[in-house]
């Protein structure tokens, strides 16, 4: 077992080095990146331009500065002993020649330093951090609906198969993934926000002078957001709650429980069930992919303060430093998603673990 | 095959009255398809949304109004108005015809970046399929490595980086549409490929001095063409989904432009004036995407032989 999760554990270093790479040569390679922005300034003459830039490490190539936005300027110690060089930084003076050098204190990716939000000046860590609460409420609210009413609709579609129920919520499931999240969570606001009045159009706290709310206030605010996300992961986890358990009830353990004389329901709930629960356990990476595309559109419509909404809002101000930051803990999420959600099935099902 | 044929007619002359006449794998399909209601209803929606969307300059010009021109004066106009059957958006557009373009755009969109990233997928996949242990091992390493670390990051994420570099217009936005959704076609192929690739008549290819090049694409390919037909239907319904989402951020098709996902960018504003401005573009996307999956369904239905009812 804990080689098992070891071998998948070093799978996943591949992974997400080739998520930094890709999403920091996008950025690197892009017309106007962020670093040349900084030396647009018309007051610089072509020398000050120069040193400016190898100041800033600009003119490096590329596999030299991904290197440093991931390991930082500032060198690194262990147990006393310097192990990462870091970069000496060029002072320069009033005049605009290099004076000295000082150590770098960039901390870089790998220790938490995703640098400064262009537009607010903030570390991106530190605004980001703000965010993630309100994208997990949401996130975590909507996955475990869609497993609490996703796994009982697919289960019954099962055991009545070819029953109108099944039909009906095939046909809905259809419907569901044909609908665009942002439209649905745009129709939802419309019936319920603004022609019937019923729930708030938005937001996550009310606005008041005193900052008091009832629990209500909280609740309205979460149930449109809610209900929006949870349609995908309730469509996606009764699809396949439906086709796991048809797939154990054709199998031969089940035919000899019948023919022991066992009742439907003993068959069903006794016997067949905790198998075909087993599969769901691989459905945690990808619903998670699935919550964290809607939340983007969906705190967008909803003015819900969360990362997907910060991440809207930075690519429109072309704040490079957030996106990445963003882009990046979203990724590694999505990786510990499927990590874990292959882990659990080798924990339940031991067949997984010995190939 | 000449044997088996005269053995057929053989058969044919001496049992004339039992004998049911043979059919290929595609007719039976199409025999199925034809029985088939409610596939057929949804590619009939969906060729008339075609026709609609490629027939939209005539229309436009057919009542005389113009998907991009302000009219002052006419803003907002609700459902049913004279001359505007769909009303107005917000700078007095007819909506009507902002819908036919937006549709033509985003179906365009749909069907190219589909195209090309089947193209894409089907190439690799045949080829990473194909060749399969020995010296080819790293090649196959290395693209499961490029297809899981792909597949890592949510599409609509990877887009937003993409666009946020680069000046979306309509062909960049194709080319990182294709980007970002040829590895679900390269993964099937691949996979079915290395199922056909054990069969008896690849293998009796082989053996009669077919190039890889020639299996590759002579023999394989269109025994995976249902499979393909069926992805690529679902592909194009995906494609116009993440488009219109694209869009609505903003980052996708850029107005004046219309698509029908930036036509509901500004919806929202206008809830109590004119909901239909929220109603009308959404719905042209569910009806289209939906007719996108059903025929994808019924066509992967058709073609398998177990289905068979």
């Amino acid at each position: 077992m804990i080689r098992y999760i070891a071998r998948r554990l070093l799978q996943s270093i591949p992974t997400l080095a080739g998520i930094t790479v890709i999403a920091y040569a996008i950025m690197f390679f892009a017309p106007g990146n962020p670093a040349s922005q900084l030396l647009l300034d018309p007051e610089l003459s072509l020398r000050q331009r120069q040193i400016l830039a190898d100041a800033l490490g600009v003119n490096d190539p590329f596999h030299v500065q991904y290197g440093r936005w991931l390991l930082g300027d500032a060198p690194i110690d262990l147990f006393g002993t310097r192990i990462y060089e870091g970069r000496q930084i060029p002072i320069i003076d009033r005049r605009g020649n290099v004076s000295g050098y000082q150590d770098g204190t960039g901390l870089g990716v790998v220790r938490g330093d995703f640098g400064k939000s262009i537009t607010s000046k903030q570390p991106a860590a530190l605004i980001i951090g703000g965010t993630i609460g309100a994208t997990l409420e949401l996130g975590w609210l909507s996955l475990m609906i869609g497993l609490v009413v996703g796994i009982p609709i697919g289960v019954l579609a099962a055991v009545w198969q070819g029953s109108v129920f099944d039909q009906i919520t095939r046909v809905l499931s259809v419907l569901v993934s044909s609908i665009p999240v942002f439209w649905l969570g745009l129709i939802l606001l419309l019936i319920f926000g603004s022609s019937l009045q019923w729930l708030p159009m938005g937001g996550r706290f009310p606005n008041s002078i005193s900052g008091d709310y009832t629990a209500w206030d909280r609740i309205s605010r979460l149930i449109l957001p809610t209900i929006t996300l949870s349609s995908f992961t309730i469509a996606t986890y009764s699809r396949f709650m439906r086709a796991s358990l048809l797939d154990v009830l054709n199998q031969d353990y089940v035919r000899t429980a019948y023919s022991k004389g066992l009742s439907n329901r003993a068959v069903w709930f006794g016997h067949a069930l905790r198998n075909a629960l087993i599969p769901i356990a691989t459905l945690f990476g990808p619903s998670l992919t699935l919550v964290i595309t809607g939340a983007v559109l969906t705190e967008t419509i909803y003015s819900w303060p969360g990362m997907g909404r910060l991440l809207v809002a930075a690519v429109n101000t072309q704040d490079y430093p957030i996106i990445m930051a963003t882009v990046l803990i979203i990724a590694v999420a999505t990786i510990i998603g499927y990590l874990i959600s292959d882990v659990l099935y080798a924990v339940f099902d031991p067949r997984v673990r010995l190939n | 095959m000449a044997t088996a044929k005269a053995n057929i007619a053989i058969l044919d002359k001496n049992t004339p009255n039992d004998y049911i006449k043979s059919q290929s794998l595609f007719q039976s399909a199409m025999r199925r398809l034809s029985k088939d209601y409610l596939t057929l209803f949804a590619l009939f929606l969906l060729i008339s949304i075609t026709i609609l969307a490629i027939g939209a300059p005539f229309i436009e010009r057919a009542y005389g109004v113009s998907y991009t021109l302000p009219i002052k004066g006419s803003e907002l106009l609700p459902f049913g108005s004279e001359g505007h059957p769909l009303g107005t958006d917000e700078l007095g557009r007819d909506v009507l015809a902002r819908l036919l373009y937006g549709g033509r755009v985003s179906i365009f969109i749909g069907i190219s970046a589909a195209i090309f990233s089947t193209v894409v997928g089907v190439s690799l996949g045949l080829i990473t399929g194909y060749y399969q242990g020995g010296r080819f091992t790293i090649v196959d390493d290395i693209m499961t490595w490029l297809i899981t670390t792909l597949n890592s990051m949510p599409t609509l994420l990877l887009l937003i980086l993409l666009t946020s570099v680069l000046t979306p217009n309509l062909s960049t936005l194709i080319v990182v549409l294709t980007l970002v959704t040829w590895t679900g076609t390269m993964r099937l192929i691949r996979g079915e490929t290395m199922v056909q690739r054990e069969n008896e008549y690849v293998i009796s290819a082989r053996a009669l001095g077919a190039s890889a090049p020639r299996i590759m694409f002579v023999h394989i390919l269109p025994n995976t063409i249902s499979v393909l037909v069926t992805s690529m239907a679902i592909q194009i319904g995906s494609i116009i989904l993440i488009e219109s989402s694209l869009s609505f951020l903003g980052l996708g098709v850029r107005p004046p432009e219309p698509s029908w996902g930036n036509m509901l960018t500004q919806a929202q504003a206008y809830f109590r004036k004119a909901p239909h401005l929220s109603i009308l573009p959404g719905l042209s996307i569910v009806i289209t995407v939906l007719s996108l999956y059903l025929i994808g369904d019924g066509i992967r239905d058709a073609f398998d032989p177990k289905s068979r009812k």
